[in-house]
């Protein structure tokens, strides 16, 4: 055992050595390889953040909402089937909300207006997301004008700006009153948005959920579970697909590297010739080789990883904010938290190491079983 | 399943076809970047060890060290990236394990009923078997290293055929583990309602894993105990005294075996201190303290070296009189610390659990 460290360490020392000599040639490739892995690591990183947040989000909503469903789209729900739901068993409270979307012209983009289930505004008062808050120029005290479903404007007066820390969700929310919001969208009375229910006991969900289709089967009765499921499935498909764009810069990254390899300079060919004659065999210069390819790949691999993981956790992503959180005009500022995920570690370096071996190994092996006599020749 | 219709988290996934978007994202489970990894690297391993494979062939039939021909040059040089190919597939197939069982765990959420790593791999026919195929692979690829290395020291490559013909189970492994990656997760469906692990090792259960979850404590404990205490001795005697190489090999691919009963029937139910739950991939999981990823590698690393022991020590050529004892020592040393440090983390759980079963 000892020897075969011994032999490594040997092997390495040479390989440093030669790396260090070969600087200049290497710095390309060096380069390319951390640009791979930094894009690769972005993206993964990225979306898994994206991904937490959500969960994190979800974790504070409703078991289940039912929506009353005509003609297949979602429509107002009066508040009669409210009580019908809470009769159900295993419903521990059932409660109608009030939401609808607004587009601002000013802003050009869709504006969130809900009614909070607790602390509500006071009449012709309003809460501001802060990012709404940002760019109409907005502190509390001022007036935020809108105009009504009938086109008539409405003034609020703007009471207090959102808390920052859940800035995901209240990007673009305005939250209002009761009367506010009926005047303003023009719902009478008795009427609500969805429902939202508590379950007593959250392993019998699925059955509640059965039960309220069963007794309004013209409603759609959606889980938190379903919920998280479907969030995990959009970013894990919007992460895929600048995964699959990037994966065409792998196989041109695996393509330069197999071409590097290849291309031996005459210097190195006579170098392996002088260390055959000397006595090492195919298998020495081949470790050798693969030693160099391992430290290169490590080195690459560290510094994108790292460098990814500031881009990401410290500066924002801006390269890929707009692919994977979506084409949002009004989309928030926020921190993800760091997270470090040893088997995303993992598949990284198989999906950037590994394209990078394959292309070298053949090249290398060449190089490695080359002639002594014959090279010494040329 | 349903889409949220501009529910008041809409704004997360983007505005607009919300709706339309994300009607066909359910099944993209292959989007993941550990199912990502997973394909290329299988697919990767598949065709270098395809490549090996052919060659195989050839050596097999065109091998002759007699003659110093051209050909015959040629394919003693390639026998460099043979080896070399087997060596990175190897290495390649632990990390790949551990992602595999690491993603089906994690993906449990994304199957209705699932709740480990056993529902997802059960979320369509493919993930058992591409398990099975997995660790059969590890094996015979830590196997075949054995005799790659002793055949190497020996002047005149002794077990250079055997080698080859070992290669040629390796190989279709390779292809069948890569084939049956692309099936599992191209046909994963989130809205499978898959089964938990509860109906695989449960009480109600039927089939084979089942009988092995059934089998009662009285008779599993004392045979798992005993397979341990026979295969260390056996260890013991090979490394002071350089007999029984073979019996121990055979005794630690016994023991592997008895040791997976072991854990369905009785350690997994310790750890988790509840009589009915068998399953052993929940001890991966993080509220059992990741148990399993303590438990596996040093089973795996102790299995794979004591039978690698067990062969080397049954070379008998007479090149590697030297070579092939000092090798099977070494690799016997390895097996016997893995298994003991096994059997006292086993010892440790049992102990520390409040079970009576």
């Amino acid at each position: 055992m000892n020897t075969w460290i011994e032999r490594q360490r040997g092997l390495l020392d040479t390989t440093v050595a030669n790396l260090r000599r070969r600087k200049a040639r290497n710095l390309g490739l060096f380069m390319a390889y951390v640009l791979l892995v930094f894009l690769l690591a972005s993206v993964v990183l990225f979306g898994d953040g994206m991904r937490r947040e959500a969960r994190l989000l979800l974790e504070v909503a409703p078991e289940l909402v039912v929506q009353r469903l005509t003609a297949g789209r979602h429509d107002l729900m009066p508040a009669q089937w409210l009580e019908r739901i809470a009769g159900l068993r295993g419903v521990a409270a059932v409660e109608g909300r009030l939401w609808g979307y607004h587009h601002d012209a000013a802003v050009g983009a869709n504006l969130t207006l809900q009614v909070p289930k607790e602390a509500a505004p006071a009449a012709g008062r309003v809460h501001l997301g802060a990012t709404l808050a940002r760019l109409r120029g907005l502190a509390p005290g001022d007036v935020l004008s809108l105009r009504d479903h009938a086109g008539q404007p409405h003034a609020f007066v703007v009471e207090a700006l959102l808390d920052s820390r859940s800035e995901l969700v209240s990007a673009d929310l305005v939250l209002l009153c009761e009367a506010d919001f009926r005047a303003f969208f023009g719902i009478g009375a008795g009427l609500y948005t969805d429902a939202a229910l508590r379950v007593v006991n959250p392993l019998e969900t699925r059955t509640v959920a059965e039960k309220v289709l069963a007794r309004l089967p013209a409603t759609r009765v959606i889980s938190r579970e379903e919920m998280r499921r479907t969030y995990d499935a959009v970013f894990n498909w919007r992460q895929g697909l600048p995964l699959m764009v990037l994966s065409v810069l792998l196989a041109a990254f695996a393509l330069l590297a197999w071409d590097k390899a290849s291309g031996l300079s005459a210097e190195e060919r006579r170098e392996i010739g002088i260390l055959k004659a000397l006595g090492w065999d195919s298998g020495d210069v081949l470790a050798m080789k693969l030693w160099e390819g391992a430290l290169l790949s490590v080195l690459a691999f560290l510094l994108g990883y790292t460098l990814a993981w500031l881009h990401v956790y410290y500066a924002g992503a801006p390269l890929f904010e707009p692919v994977l959180k979506g084409w949002s005009v009004l989309y928030p500022r926020f921190a993800l938290a760091p997270e470090v995920d040893i088997s995303r570690i993992v598949s990284l370096a198989l999906l950037t190491v590994l394209p990078y071996v394959a292309a070298t190994l053949v090249p290398v092996w060449r190089a490695a079983t080359l002639d002594p006599d014959e090279v010494m020749r040329e | 399943m349903l889409c949220i219709p501009n529910s008041p988290l809409a704004p997360l996934a983007g505005e607009g076809s919300f709706e339309s978007r994300c009607r066909d994202l359910h099944g993209k489970v292959i989007f993941q970047p550990a199912a990502l990894a997973l394909l290329l690297a299988s697919s990767l391993n598949a065709l270098g060890l395809a490549a090996a494979g052919l060659f195989a062939l050839r050596m097999l039939r065109h091998w002759n060290p007699d003659v110093g021909s051209e050909a015959q040059i040629a394919l003693e040089r390639r026998t460099h990236l043979v080896s070399t190919l087997v060596v990175l597939s190897l290495l390649l197939s632990l990390p790949m394990l551990a992602l595999f069982t690491h993603t089906a765990d994690a993906m449990a959420p994304f199957f209705a009923g699932a709740m480990c790593a056993v529902g997802s791999l059960k979320a369509n026919a493919w993930g058992l078997p591409a398990l099975a195929v997995m660790l059969a692979g590890f094996f015979l690829a830590a196997a075949w290293l054995v005799l790659h290395r002793l055949d190497t020291r020996g002047w005149d490559q002794p077990l250079l055929l055997a080698k080859y013909r070992l290669l040629l189970l390796l190989a279709p492994l390779a292809l069948a583990q890569a084939a049956l990656l692309w099936l599992y997760f191209g046909g994963l469906k989130a809205e499978v309602i898959t089964s938990c692990c509860g109906s695989l090792f449960g009480p109600a259960a039927t089939g084979a894993l089942a009988e092995l979850s059934a089998l009662p404590e009285t008779i599993a404990r004392p045979l798992f105990f005993l397979t341990l205490a026979l295969t260390l001795a056996a260890g013991t005697v090979f490394l002071v005294r350089g007999r029984l190489g073979r019996a121990f090999g055979m005794l630690a691919g016994l023991h592997f075996l008895v040791a997976l009963a072991a854990i369905v029937a009785f350690i997994a139910p310790h750890i988790y201190e509840q009589p009915h739950h068998h399953c052993p991939f929940c001890l991966l999981q993080a509220e059992h303290g990741y148990a399993g990823w303590l438990l596996y590698p040093l089973l795996f690393l102790g299995t794979a070296a004591g039978v690698g022991a067990g062969l080397a020590a049954g070379v008998r050529a007479a090149s590697l009189q030297a070579e092939a004892p000092r090798l099977a020592a070494a690799l016997a040393r390895i097996a016997v610390v893995a298994l003991a440090a096994f059997g006292a983390a086993v010892t440790f759980y049992l102990w520390r659990s409040n079970l009576v079963m």
